[in-house]
């Protein structure tokens, strides 16, 4: 039962607490009174332990899990309704035939975005969150673990992670990927990088989308470029509109990170002989399939 | 939105630590660049911590202002923007976060439980 601690020099160690939870630095102070059956001392004890260290190490688990089958994986990220699941579907289409895709479906409710991205010779894994308190609005590392179980990664070049539509939660937690890109729409106003900086300045790449419809909207383009330059003066930004087509060759190629598509084509897997991994459907989960370990995947469902 | 998850987490920080005693105070450091909201903290934390079995531990929160070091001028600043992490000196981006990301449990109070009056 060991735990992780992640101190401020950014070292992690692990070690079991039920063995020496009392060498911690320690010291008696001041008193509570005596209202309840305890004692009136009570001790402090220090921790400095980060709050996302359990989360960041599964995290890694899925990173290792990724890597050590030749995947690179994305995080996905927008508000509800910028064209997330529409930018998806038109990627797999322009990566399809060239990279073997795989994608984690993320919503609190319904499999509608699942069955929208279907027949298009991925792998879909959904990940729906809403058990628990009316549903999580985001997506974790522990939940993208379990997702990761019905995929078979063994076939993979890509994971497209598609989280939960918002523009707050979702940036907080490293899933284990390898880049964050989100989806920024033209309706949706050009102040949103600065009242929603920590996702803008999350991410690596911006999708700016709709791009077809600025002529109908009273919008200036520049200023939203703009705007996420304040905020995240590195991110790669790239216009599209995900319905016409329009930039989304670029983006499909620029997404997980210019520089990793060449190794990607060089080992892509979908024209390895004897696999065919743009058949392969999602892959029922199996009680031995875990994230720790990666490549023993159960057999395949065919489509 | 996500403040319920965090209280889960921090109740999954504190137990360990905690070990069986009871616990009266946890102390949260949060930075500034993190999208934590702290009303929202401590309200989820009143349901979280009945459900892990330490109601009466009270969330102390300590914030942290934003602190840049800037690679261009080298000047060192503390951030004051709500949104820009740009140098308040140069307005150059290539700066090194020195704090502000700060999100742990720095310490806990406990105390032993003597048995019922």
């Amino acid at each position: 039962m060991g735990r992780f601690h992640r101190h401020d020099d950014g070292t992690v160690h692990a070690h079991d607490h039920a063995e020496h939870p009392h060498e911690h630095h320690t010291h008696e102070h001041h008193d509570h009174g005596d209202h309840s059956g305890y004692e009136t001392g009570s001790q402090r004890i220090d921790v400095l332990e980060s709050i996302f260290a359990e989360n960041d190490i599964r995290a890694d688990y899925n990173r290792n899990a990724f890597e050590s089958n030749g995947i690179r994986a994305l995080n996905l990220m927008s508000s509800p309704g910028s064209g997330k699941t529409t930018v998806l579907g038109a990627t797999l289409d322009e990566l399809a035939g060239e990279f073997a895709v795989g994608v984690i479906e993320g919503d609190i409710a319904t499999d509608l975005d699942a069955a929208k991205l279907g027949g298009r010779g991925a792998q879909i894994s959904l990940l729906n969150t809403g058990n628990g308190f009316g549903g999580e609005c985001h997506l974790d590392a522990p939940m993208v673990n379990r997702a990761l179980q019905g995929l078979d990664l063994a076939q993979l070049d890509l994971v497209i992670i598609e989280n939960v539509g918002n523009l707050v939660c979702p940036a907080e937690f490293d899933v284990g990927e390898h880049a964050k890109a989100m989806v920024y729409s033209v309706t949706e106003g050009d102040d949103k990088p600065l009242k929603y900086p920590v996702m803008f300045r999350a991410v690596d790449v911006v999708l700016l989308n709709k791009i077809d419809l600025v002529p109908y909207l009273d919008v200036d383009v520049d200023s939203y470029l703009a705007r996420v330059r304040e905020v995240n003066p590195t991110a790669t930004i790239l216009p599209v509109s995900a319905r016409t087509g329009a930039g989304m060759s670029a983006a499909g190629r620029g997404a997980p990170g210019r520089s990793n598509s060449s190794r990607l084509r060089s080992s892509r897997k979908v024209t390895r002989p004897g696999r065919s991994a743009a058949n392969t459907s999602r892959n029922p989960a199996s009680p031995d399939h875990t994230c720790a370990s990666p490549g023993v995947a159960g057999p395949k469902a065919a489509r | 939105m996500h403040e319920l998850s965090l209280c889960q987490a921090i109740a999954g920080v504190v137990k360990p630590y905690a070990d069986g005693r009871h616990v009266d105070i946890v102390r949260v450091q949060i930075g500034a660049l993190r999208q934590v909201v702290p009303a929202s903290l401590t309200f989820c934390w009143t349901l979280v911590r009945d459900h892990e079995d330490m109601p009466d531990a009270e969330l102390e929160l300590e914030f942290v202002t934003a602190e840049v070091q800037c690679r261009s001028c080298g000047q060192r600043s503390t951030i004051t923007s709500q949104w820009s992490l740009l140098c308040p000196w140069c307005e150059s981006a290539d700066v090194e976060v020195l704090r502000g990301n700060e999100f742990q449990v720095t310490s806990l109070d406990v105390s032993e439980r003597v048995g019922e009056r």
